[in-house]
């Protein structure tokens, strides 16, 4: 060892424990705040480790997996009418939706197709589950920012949308109603006009949430410029439905990839908005409710006569094949992969939804956020806990 | 000191016992009164919800109820909490709404004690509460608790400073701080040469209302000023570790020191006991005086509901620099406006 060394050595540690000593003056203590698995925020057991600055958020990690479910693996031991019984549990506020890729992908390998009259109540159903998904988000994001009284009106006119799908399908949240080829049932007597009064107070809602939230100064200075997602990074972490549109990417699979549903024969607009921030991602959804309920009046109008289920085999046996089915869901894209090889159920079955790329997006969003803004980003991303932990 | 109530002539310490048992009713009446009518009824016809209809007619028997469920339940501690400040906290939260009675005039001798600065020492007692708040969040040991509880103290701190503006301008107008001077100042004031309504400050300390009910609103820790409890992130926050007994006194704290509020807008404000058309010196006002006090509390009451059930919450930032940036200037060009006016007229 020369003497050289041991001076520069000796330098370096001294600069070493000056730079500690300069640091442990300067910076605050942090603390790790645990968000969940339990908290009111999370919509359900997620868990995000927050690591704070005073009220300044440094670095946000999700934790997901605390009520994983399996289903991927249990619908490779169920035949394939039963998965449906699985798939409706996803994203179990809009239930209905979940159930149509999945059939869709049966119908495609089988080389089938539901009659119109199937496809338009298919669509019109398909509709009112996204409605009564998204006006539970709408009462959901104003409470958690605090304000009570939507979340109760959002509670209320949900009501009106699950009547109306119990009506048809017997099931409020679990309806199992859609078959390959075609539906279980036919409308029930009375049920067009009921459901045209039902979306008539839906947009009533719209209205009513507009002028008690959407107008409100505190709710836009909450939400305006908070969050902001530029539209390449939604792209790369692979955001979709409204936190797309939000983020004025002009992106709709029911207008740009149309599969099995009536949407391109409707009118109807796809909303987007280029701010990319907690507002822009609100407003969409309140837009796609209104556009929703439209969609459902005119399926309702130009709703043909005819067989609701086409021709399939009593025990049905799906060919050897592949099919990957997406639909544009009320979370966003909602895809199935389903592989067969000629059996009753499917040999490997992979779904895709929108909440865990839209849970994923959370590190990136989180950094040097207040902590308030934590509640307010988790509510506009929109996630449901069973989406994620399939 | 003794005085005539109901026609009874009554020595020093008869008073004094009936003024104890008056302020503790005068405590839990309009914190009573506040969550059945206003949290029970009112926001369940808000929100469109059934609200309490079983217990009792009108579901009238539902406070009872709920009184009962909390006394049912276990008193927790946390492990690690200090656990001398955590039972004090919550009394602390309670001492300071009764103290604050003590200086409200309900009827020319129906009062618990005359003070010559009434305003002032109501307004210091009121911000006792904000150590209870904090010792709460402090001694619960939870991360949520004590961030809670130091939101609480910059909050409370920040609208303290506007509510003692906006009543510096009634001080002015009025000539004192003595709560029946305040009165009686609006009693005996006229309008333009009109005194038959008297002269109750709302009309000429519009701004000073508007602003103290807001800071009231931040003071209460209600929403859209509800940071310090902020349910759906701190999940409660200073309040998050209390269950049972201590839970329900900040609970009463808090409605009752809603309804203190309430009686002190309505007294600087509106005229406090007296109504126009009433001799606000008889010795009926000692009965009337605190029906009509109860009566325009309720109204103050609906306004400070009416805010809670219908706005969202503010950011941290977003409620200090609402009250540093906005209140307090606007606070202080009312006392200017104030004085200058009180010169010319």
């Amino acid at each position: 060892m020369t003497a050289a060394l041991d001076r520069e050595q000796a330098r370096y540690v001294a600069a070493q424990a000056a730079d500690a000593r300069i640091n442990f003056e300067i910076e605050t203590e942090g603390m790790t705040l645990n968000l969940g698995p339990q908290h009111p925020a999370t919509h359900g057991t997620l868990r995000v480790v927050a690591k704070l600055d005073a009220e300044q958020v440094i670095s946000a990690e999700p934790i997901a997996g605390y009520m994983h479910r399996g289903y991927e693996k249990l619908s490779e031991v169920r035949t394939y009418p039963q998965v449906t019984t699985l798939v409706n549990r996803i994203d179990w506020l809009g239930s209905f939706a979940n159930e149509v890729p999945f059939i869709l992908a049966a119908e495609r390998l089988m080389d089938v197709e539901a009659p119109p009259r199937a496809q338009w109540i298919r669509t019109a159903l398909f509709e009112m589950s996204r409605i009564a998904n998204l006006v539970l988000f709408a009462g959901d994001t104003a409470l958690q920012l605090g304000g009570q009284t939507a979340a109760f009106y959002g509670f209320r006119d949900r009501e009106y949308v699950l009547n109306q799908i119990e009506a048809v399908t017997g099931g409020r949240f679990h309806p199992n109603f859609d078959r390959i080829g075609g539906l279980k049932d036919d409308l029930p007597k009375g049920w067009i006009a009921d459901t045209k009064l039902a979306m008539e107070k839906v947009r009533g809602f719209c209205d009513e949430i507009d002028e008690l939230v959407t107008g409100n100064e505190i709710f836009q200075a909450r939400t305006r410029g908070i969050g902001v997602i530029p539209g390449d990074v939604a792209m790369s972490y692979g955001l979709s439905g409204a936190n797309l549109r939000g983020s004025g990417v002009d992106f709709d699979l029911r207008r740009d990839a149309p599969s099995g549903m009536v949407h391109p024969e409707l009118d109807w607009t796809v909303h987007t908005h280029p701010d990319g921030d907690c507002f822009s991602r609100w407003w969409i959804r309140i837009q796609e409710i209104r556009e929703a309920s439209l969609m459902v009046d005119q399926c309702l109008d130009g709703l043909p006569s005819g067989p609701i289920m086409a021709k399939v085999p009593r025990i049905i046996k799906v060919p050897a094949g592949e099919a990957y089915v997406q639909t544009e869901n009320p979370l966003g894209a909602m895809g199935y992969y389903v592989v067969s090889k000629g059996d009753l159920g499917p040999f490997r079955l992979k779904i895709r939804s929108a909440s865990f790329n839209n849970v994923s997006i959370l590190p990136w969003v989180l950094r040097g956020v207040y902590v308030p803004d934590i509640v307010s980003i988790l509510a506009s991303l929109y996630f449901i806990l069973g989406d994620i932990d399939r | 000191m003794s005085g005539t109530i109901l026609a009874l002539e009554l020595s020093y310490w008869q008073q004094s016992v009936l003024r104890s048992v008056a302020v503790l009713a005068a405590v839990l009446l309009p914190a009573g009164t506040f969550v059945y009518l206003f949290l029970f009824k009112m926001m369940s016809f808000m929100q469109s919800r059934l609200g309490p209809n079983e217990a009792g007619p009108y579901g009238s028997l539902q406070l009872l109820a709920e009184v009962g469920k909390f006394l049912q339940k276990e008193d927790i501690v946390p492990a690690k909490a200090d656990r001398k400040l955590f039972f004090i906290a919550p009394y602390i939260v309670v001492a300071s709404v009764l103290l604050v009675y003590v200086a409200i005039p309900f009827g020319p001798d129906a009062f618990f004690a005359d003070l010559d600065t009434g305003i002032f020492y109501i307004l210091a007692v009121s911000s006792i509460s904000i150590i209870g708040v904090l010792v709460a969040g402090w001694a619960s040991a939870n991360k949520y608790s004590l961030m809670g509880g130091l939101r609480a103290a910059g909050q409370l701190i920040a609208y303290e400073l506007p509510m003692v503006l906006a009543v510096i301008g009634v001080c002015i107008q009025a000539g004192s701080l003595n709560m029946f001077d305040i009165i009686r100042a609006q009693a005996e004031g006229e309008i333009f040469g009109f005194g038959a309504l008297g002269n109750p400050f709302i009309l000429t300390q519009l701004v000073g209302f508007a602003i103290f009910m807001v800071a009231t609103q931040a003071e209460l820790t209600q929403p859209p000023f509800d940071m310090p409890v902020a349910e759906s992130e701190l999940v409660t926050g200073y309040m998050t570790e209390y269950s049972g007994l201590r839970f329900l006194l900040f609970f009463i704290g808090e409605f009752a020191s809603a309804g203190a509020f309430a009686i002190i807008a309505s007294t600087l404000f509106l005229g406090g006991y007296y109504l126009p058309g009433l001799d606000m010196d008889a010795n009926y006002m000692n009965i009337v005086g605190p029906l009509v006090v109860l009566g325009k509390m309720m109204v103050v009451g609906f306004l400070i509901f009416w805010a809670r059930f219908t706005y969202p919450r503010f950011r941290e930032d977003q409620l200090q620099s609402f009250a540093w940036t906005v209140l307090i200037p606007i606070a202080l060009v009312n006392i200017f406006a104030t004085m200058v006016l009180k010169v010319v007229f």
